[in-house]
């Protein structure tokens, strides 16, 4: 996938975050959308290995061994930020607290459900926090490109890998559009870059409803 | 134990016996007991081993090391993947693996520590992971019975300590050891830095030193 793409899809990410809103990254394209959100975008970004109030990336005098975020790789911490163990952190976000989860995925069925975990044939031996955040968050919001990379659309009508949580996602961002779920069905409600409602449709599977939005001005 | 023992980590690392079931602490190797390991690894045959960690160490480095000797026969994890060797002998049938969800694995071990011998979470309901495991609809909600944890010997490592046990962790190196102090029949803390009685603010006491048994100054 080239980073045009990734750019493009974390980029409208971006824009569904709300100020005052805890949310929790995954690894790959969610972690580009920090230098998408404005100094005072307001949202407090959680680690589920025990920060909430993640900063940015340490320059090289800023590294400290104890710092890092659930990809491990070392982070720093903003004024107000919190520390805890790994039960409150599990607690926050099965207990509802976590606003937003923003995670990649590697197939979305029509009905929202979510495969990101493991595919068929290969190990099946790292789930990491995936199945607890898009179980607990209040919103689940998944950026992939619309095809793997064998070009198999990734939106699909029923999920053939490995389930992470059935009925979780709420929003679907691709480089080419954005879907919601709504009522348990898909609904494409925007075009990104140009792309055609038939450009979409030539690369998803699933069955989806057009109801194109207009953007708020942000 | 109500007030922890200063010893060497040799010393306390004979409380592993083979057969045995260890808790580690940390996420990958920050906040892992590094001192502890290595005594596990050099001075230590126990054998056999159930390991419970959130990962089974990196290649060569924490666990990585007592798998490169054989010495684990199971795995209770949330992910092994960021170690390809212990993969690698999952896949050769040398060790067995129970993978957990994350939030599960420390709530069952949070639970173990409190006295709860299971719970139901939705987390995981409707997946491979629910296999085998009691399913129970709640409010309308699909969710599955997950059994507390407990270990005979907890590893865990803290920032500071005083010579009674109290611990405090530091930044993203507290993660599972708090939880861990409180599930093990022994539970034996490694600190880089260990101060007298009345050092430690009791506000900021993270694990009260009724749960650790044997202290142990980071190498």
């Amino acid at each position: 996938m080239s980073d045009d793409h990734k750019r493009t899809i974390a980029a409208r990410a971006a824009l569904e975050l709300r100020a005052g809103e805890v949310v929790n990254l995954g690894i790959g394209i969610p972690n580009l959308i920090p230098g998408f959100l404005d100094d005072d975008a307001g949202v407090f970004l959680h680690t589920e290995n025990g920060l909430l109030g993640v900063g940015p990336r340490p320059d090289e005098n800023e590294l400290d061994n104890d710092m890092i975020d659930a990809a491990k790789r070392p982070v720093t911490a903003l004024p107000g930020a919190s520390y805890f163990d790994s039960a409150s952190s599990f607690a926050m976000i099965r207990g509802g607290h976590i606003d937003v989860a923003v995670l990649g995925a590697l197939q979305v069925s029509a009905g929202g459900d979510i495969a990101n975990w493991a595919v068929p044939g290969k190990d099946v031996l790292g789930v990491g926090g995936a199945m607890d955040l898009v179980v607990g968050a209040r919103r689940v919001i998944v950026t992939m490109t619309a095809t793997s990379s064998a070009g198999d659309p990734k939106v699909v009508p029923v999920c053939t890998y490995p389930l992470t949580a059935k009925g979780a996602v709420d929003v679907v961002i691709t480089e080419l559009s954005v879907f919601r779920v709504r009522h348990g069905g898909l609904v494409l409600v925007e075009l990104l870059d140009g792309a055609t409602v038939e450009d979409v449709k030539a690369v998803t599977s699933a069955n989806f409803a057009v109801d194109l939005e207009l953007r708020h001005a942000s | 134990m109500t007030v922890a023992r200063l010893t060497s980590a040799e010393e306390a690392i004979g409380h592993v016996r083979s057969g045995d079931t260890v808790m580690v602490g940390g996420f990958g190797l920050v906040g892992a007991p590094l001192t502890l390991l290595d005594a596990l690894v050099e001075q230590s045959d126990a054998t056999d081993l159930t390991i419970i960690s959130n990962n089974i160490g990196e290649p060569g480095k924490g666990l990585g090391k007592l798998l490169r000797q054989g010495r684990i026969r199971r795995g209770i994890s949330s992910y092994f993947t960021s170690n390809p060797e212990a993969v690698a002998a999952v896949n050769r049938g040398e060790i067995e693996a129970t993978l957990l969800p994350q939030g599960t694995f420390a709530e069952a071990i949070r639970a173990g520590g409190a006295g709860i011998s299971g719970f139901f979470t939705p987390v995981g309901a409707g997946t491979m992971l629910a296999e085998g495991k009691e399913e129970r609809v709640i409010n309308g909600v699909p969710h599955v019975l997950e059994c507390s944890i407990r270990a005979d010997v907890a590893l865990v490592f803290a920032a500071r300590a005083d010579t009674l046990g109290n611990l405090w962790y530091r930044r993203t190196a507290r993660n599972f050891n708090p939880l861990m102090a409180t599930a093990a029949t022994i539970t034996i803390a490694e600190a880089s830095e260990i101060v007298p009685v009345g050092g430690l603010d009791p506000e900021s006491v993270m694990t009260p030193h009724l749960y650790i048994d044997e202290l142990v100054v980071q190498a």
